[in-house]
């Protein structure tokens, strides 16, 4: 590999015009998008973004008419418009779908569709991986929409707090909830996954660590806090899921559980989300203030350091919502100053803008209509959160409209109203068509009439004394006008939201083409020319600056003649950099995936596992599940890891690149560690219940017990593991050195091994005569062995994948990403299972 | 169907001040002009803020010592939230309108670090400073000798038992009387969901945890009659769950706990001697109890004086025998998902002796 200059200029002459239109139209045909029916199958970042955009907007809208009948129910007293079930189906369904099937998703579909243009990339790494999240997406929320047309939805509230969602709502809309929204979070860390990658590796050559786009830092942090906050949720789902199929007492204080734990567990997921929804949709702003401003953003340092700040300080605040719980007061007090503490890195990034804004030279816009009002809605949002952040405020306002007031001021103002600043801003991104300013202005004007009228009178509802999720209320408390107020606001809000769709959807095939960069923006998402080309952008650019457009002299002229990296598709094939982290120098040329069905059949397998598990039919579920992993397996055996037909490929400014590397190198191994990060969260949060029903037990393990599972079978499993895990490191020596005895032996040994050792784990439990339905005690023993055993049960389909491959001929001794993705594995089934061991072998001892 | 709750309550129980009667007057007068709307809106935010004040669940007219503390930090900090708010806007605006050629790059720094860090932090701090200083009097328990409750929120309504300083405890429902200026430590659980036990006016919430006890002390500073509501959501009839709360003098409450502790009296009409035989025949004592009779059900409210109370159904109904008939006979329509079956199967002189029976006992 040549050592990438320093600081390579583009060739000062100009490539003759037939080469640049013959790399044009090599280009074209290979970034083509499929047609006819075959649409469906496309990968690429700007189908599968829009799709994924569109179906979250979609979901918006549904969540809307929810709201709305909320509020016509809640529009006089006694009202009967809604029976109390269908009621607490609505708002618990509202809640829900705003949640997790617009914010959470909103955020990374826009940034799917935005991150490889900003970065100058073709695509993100793993296309495919987009796709099959957003069909898991589309598929898993249908079904959660869907429940509610049944009378069969959930109806515990969005944050289903056990008992009332264990034991006291039978049917099978909490088992929806729960394994429905457990699906989509899989399909949510994904995409996180992608994007983290994406913004590491992704990057045009020369955009060091400190030339990144604002709105990528954003996503990053955002996408980072997706894998430590989602993990929680999922383990605390399976809790309560296991306790609701099978019995298992977690939540039973009967049996030793405890409510509370789940509260925990939501809540480390349920505040950290609120900052994963807000983040991104301020990275929007960051976007548009300094275009407008027409100058650098001011405090580019500051903003990175205060994103990345709110992101680590928002694990730390998930107490407040547990305020009223009776906890003591040294945790109020500490949660509390936590919680204010948020406050300050929210108000540098504020000031940033308006400095942004004071040094500029301010155009009045549309995005910058939204992005005021939105700023102006949010700080209000914001002053009531420092309120509600200090427990003695707390005690009053927890659990009430004010409450509601409060989380609406910080979504709308923090995330819808930046959304829409960023439908107006993109918008010509997509096709070449701009939004219409004055549909986008009376919009604008309703929306924030309407949001006020809405939400400003909730704020008194709550200090009244109205609840929150209450189905109706009497007459004469004080509540009347306030809610009919509300009820009207509302209205005039989904008058607006109805103007901005019918803005999106209308019609524009006689409206003019915007002229390129129609904002005169400075950031390379504006590259491309009138409609843009799929194949993103034209040649992937060297970067010396943080706007490119505004700052690089002939940028745009060297990005459109080819003459910066890789203006051509040779072999015809998809391709895009890889860069090293911190400095950007290229490290390989990556080919991409096309175009495919693989994805969305895997989504539809893995779908059925979920869903016909809600039915409680384990039969067909787990054949879901197998013919999941078999499509999986086809998708990775055709779809990855390709040896090239050529070592390395020549891209451009005398660069030449290697087309496969293997190991901390390649994407691949980044992918794997990245979402097994994610997956050891949720075992740590197992962890943290056993250690949790510990501090409220005075005896834990409980004395009949006799000592858990023992210390034998564990210890046997742990050694068995851990020599599975060092033959898999032998095996991985063995193909480097190209030795297919000793690497046949080493892989089928670690199999064998790795199966003997998951079958000891559960055999502790097991002949100890454990029984998890009896207590907490047992029920979480079994289930760490289990999650133990089901690790080492994956791996041994990765030791099985890596001999096929090595057998077929397509992983060698050179080639060998798949056996350093299983090595990569493998150090984190056996960081789980020595913990494991730890725990339910060990710390019985110790007591 | 018809709505189980359509009909309102007692008017004299929820107050028939309407706080909104100024709405009409506010409106009329003379002809608007342009300038007079955003006038307007602004009276009536100022108007809609301080008519929060009357209300027997309301936070903002405070009652006792918890949300009297409460109210004035509430107050304060809107005072400093609008101000800071208006400073904001003001700033963004002015930045907006600015001419770019005047702002230095040293004014940026004064905003990122003086408006964005040393602003907020001086402020927060002031502010935790303050609301640490509340929290020990709004946790403090209350000292001993003092009257304990025992309060079990269980769906959807209230099992409340009185622990006196002296004597045996009483176990009552689905109310709440205190003594004035006295402080009363409540001991909150629930066996079966979780339940909020909040009685606005006099202060904080607690929330009822299965398997956990919580404790909550409140001081009633005026005698008068307020009501409680659930504020954790519990099930389908969650908003079906609340309570009078009556806060009397302390003389007046010792006799009316002494009233509360006797057994009911025996029934003098014929017609109520009647409702008491249905009430027994019927299984209505398998989970009601009336003490002084053969009714020892444990599962429902009890019974020995509910003829005494404000209010039925935990706090949705009048107390008059018409309701009782409702309730006995349209229970599940009157609250959705409630445990109790209903009894519209008798006829309705039954019905109608059982209610008057039950309104007797006084």
């Amino acid at each position: 590999m040549n050592p990438a200059p320093n600081d390579p200029e583009p060739p000062a002459h100009t490539p003759p015009l037939e080469l640049q239109r013959a790399q044009e139209d090599r280009l074209r045909r290979a970034w083509q998008k499929p047609a006819g029916w075959r649409y469906w199958s496309a990968v690429n970042n700007t189908e599968v973004g829009v799709w994924y955009t569109a179906t979250a907007f979609l979901f918006f809208l549904f969540g809307g008419v929810l709201a709305l009948l909320i509020r016509i129910q809640l529009a006089v007293p006694d009202n009967d418009f809604l029976s109390a079930d269908r009621y607490n189906q609505v708002f618990t369904v509202h809640g829900s779908v705003m949640m997790f099937l617009f914010a959470i998703p909103v955020f990374e579909s826009i940034a799917v569709i935005f991150l490889p243009q900003m970065l100058g990339a073709r695509d993100l790494p793993f296309p495919r991986l987009s796709a099959f999240g957003y069909w898991c997406f589309v598929l898993g929320g249908i079904f959660l929409c869907g429940s509610i047309l049944f009378d069969a939805a959930p109806r515990g509230g969005w944050f289903m707090y056990p008992p009332l969602t264990s034991k006291y709502q039978p049917g099978v809309g909490a088992d929806m909830w729960l394994l429905g929204f457990s699906f989509i979070e899989i399909a949510a860390i994904a995409a996180a996954v992608e994007l983290i990658v994406g913004t590491l590796k992704c990057r045009p050559p020369g955009m060091r660590i400190n030339l990144i786009p604002l709105y990528c830092w954003y996503v990053l942090v955002a996408a980072a806090m997706v894998l430590f906050a989602f993990p929680p949720l999922i383990a605390g789902s399976m809790l309560l899921e296991l306790e609701r199929a099978f019995h298992w007492p977690f939540f039973d204080p009967v049996r030793g559980g405890d409510p509370l734990l789940w509260q925990h567990l939501f809540w480390l997921f349920g505040h950290p989300e609120v900052y994963i929804i807000f983040l991104p949709s301020i990275a929007i702003i960051a976007m548009i203030v300094p275009t407008f401003a027409q100058r650098p953003i001011v405090g580019y340092g500051w903003i990175v350091l205060a994103a990345v700040g709110t992101g680590f300080l928002s694990f730390g605040l998930w107490v407040h919502h547990m305020f009223t719980t009776g906890l003591p007061g040294i945790s109020l007090a500490l949660f509390s100053a936590a919680s204010e503490a948020v406050a300050i890195p929210t108000g540098v990034q504020i000031f940033c803008f308006i400095a942004t804004i004071a040094a500029g030279r301010m155009v009045r816009s549309v995005p910058m209509l939204y992005t005021l009002g939105g700023l102006a809605t949010f700080i209000l949002g914001g002053l009531t959160g420092v309120m509600v952040a200090l427990a003695s405020f707390d005690f009053q306002a927890h659990d009430t409209f004010f409450v509601v007031a409060h989380l609406h001021y910080v979504l709308i103002g923090g995330s819808v109203f930046p959304i829409i600043a960023g439908c107006y801003y993109f918008f010509p991104l997509l096709n070449g068509k701009k939004l219409s300013d004055r549909l986008g202005r009376i919009a604008f004007w309703l929306l924030l009439a309407g949001f006020n009228l809405t939400f400003l009178p909730m704020h008194f509802t709550g200090l009244r004394g109205m609840p929150r999720r209450v189905f109706t209320y009497p007459a004469g408390m004080g509540f009347d006008l306030l809610n009919l107020v509300s009820t009207i606001g509302a209205f005039l809000l989904g008058a607006g939201v109805a103007i901005v769709a019918w803005d999106i959807i209308r019609p524009k095939k006689r409206q003019p083409l915007v002229p390129r960069n129609p904002w005169r923006a400075g950031t390379l998402e504006w590259l491309p020319a009138m409609p843009p080309e799929s194949w993103g952008v034209r040649s992937i650019p060297e970067i010396d600056s943080r706007y490119p457009l505004w700052e690089q002299p002939n940028f745009v002229r060297d990005v459109d003649e080819g003459r910066f990296y890789l203006p051509d598709a040779e072999e015809g094939k998809r391709e895009t950099l890889v860069t090293s982290v911190i400095d950007a120098t290229p490290t390989q040329c990556l080919r991409l995936p096309g175009p495919s069905f693989v994805p969305a059949l895997a989504a539809v397998s893995l779908g059925g596992f979920f869903i016909l598990g809600t039915f409680y039919l384990w039969i067909p579920a787990l054949v879901s599940l197998v013919i999941a992993i078999g499509v999986i397996w086809r998708w990775l055996w055709n779809g990855t890891a390709v040896i090239p037909e050529k070592p390395e490929k020549e891209i451009g400014l005398g660069l030449t690149l290697p087309l496969y590397r293997s190991g901390p190198e390649s994407v691949g191994w980044w992918a794997v560690v990245i979402t097994m990060l994610a997956v050891f969260v949720a075992f740590v949060s197992l962890v943290f219940a056993y250690f949790f029903y510990w501090t409220i037990h005075d005896d834990f393990p409980p004395a009949g017990s006799q000592g858990g599972p023992g210390v034998f079978w564990p210890c046997l499993a742990a050694t068995l593991l851990l020599a599975a895990w060092a033959l898999t490191l032998l095996a991985r020596r063995a193909n480097r050195r190209d030795r297919a005895g000793v690497f046949s032996l080493a892989i089928i040994g670690a199999a064998l091994l790795a199966l003997a050792g998951g079958a000891a784990i559960l055999a502790g439990p097991w002949l100890t005569g454990l029984d998890p339905t009896s207590h907490v005690y047992p029920a979480i023993v079994w289930l760490l062995a289990l999650w133990t055993a089901l690790h080492a049960a994956t791996g041994v389909l990765f030791h099985a994948y890596c001999f096929a491959r090595r057998a077929a001929g397509r992983m060698t001794a050179r080639h060998d990403i798949d056996i350093q993705n299983a090595v990569a594995f493998w150090h984190f089934v056996i960081l789980t299972a020595v913990i494991t061991v730890a725990v339910i072998a060990g710390f019985p001892l110790v007591k | 169907m018809r709505p189980p709750h359509s009909r309102p309550p007692r008017k004299a129980y929820y107050g028939d001040a309407h706080p909104f009667r100024g709405l009409g007057q506010l409106a009329a007068g003379r002809r608007p002009t342009p300038l007079m709307y955003p006038a307007r809106a602004f009276l009536f935010l100022v108007w809609f803020a301080l008519a929060g004040c009357s209300g027997i669940q309301s936070s903002l007219a405070p009652a006792g010592d918890g949300a009297h503390r409460i109210a004035g930090l509430f107050w304060w900090m809107t005072g400093g939230a609008l101000l800071v708010w208006a400073l904001m806007i003001w700033l963004t605006y002015s930045a907006f309108r600015g001419r770019a050629s005047r702002q230095s790059p040293r004014l940026a720094r004064l905003y990122i670090i003086g408006g964005g860090a040393l602003f907020p932090t001086v402020v927060l701090a002031v502010l935790l400073i303050h609301g640490f200083r509340m929290m020990p009097p709004l946790l403090a328990s209350a000292p001993e000798g003092s009257l304990r409750i025992a309060v079990s929120g269980e769906q959807w309504w209230w099992r409340v038992r009185y622990h006196p300083p002296s004597g045996p405890p009483v176990e009552l429902a689905n109310e709440i009387r205190l003594p004035v200026g006295e402080p009363v430590e409540f001991e909150l659980g629930s066996p079966d969901v979780i339940h909020s036990f909040w009685i606005p006016s006099l202060g904080g919430k607690m929330d009822m945890i299965p398997g956990r006890r919580t404790r909550l002390t409140l001081r009633a500073t005026r005698t008068g009659t307020f009501r409680g509501q659930c504020a954790e959501y519990c099930g389908t009839s969650h908003a079906l769950m609340a309570f009078p709360v009556v806060v009397m003098e302390a003389a007046d409450f010792a006799r009316w706990l002494e009233g509360q502790r006797q057994p009911a009296a025996n029934p003098a009409e014929p017609l109520l001697a009647e409702g008491r035989d249905l009430f027994l025949m019927n299984g209505c004592a398998a989970c009601h109890a009336i003490r002084g009779t053969p009714a020892r059900g444990r599962i429902g409210p009890d019974l020995t004086h509910v003829g005494s109370r404000l209010s039925l159904g935990a706090g949705i109904l009048p107390n008059d025998p018409e309701a009782f008939v409702r309730w006995i006979a349209e229970t599940s329509r009157v609250k959705p998902g409630v445990l109790m079956p209903h009894f519209g199967m008798l006829p309705a002189a039954e019905l109608d002796a059982v209610a008057a029976y039950l309104e007797s006992l006084q």
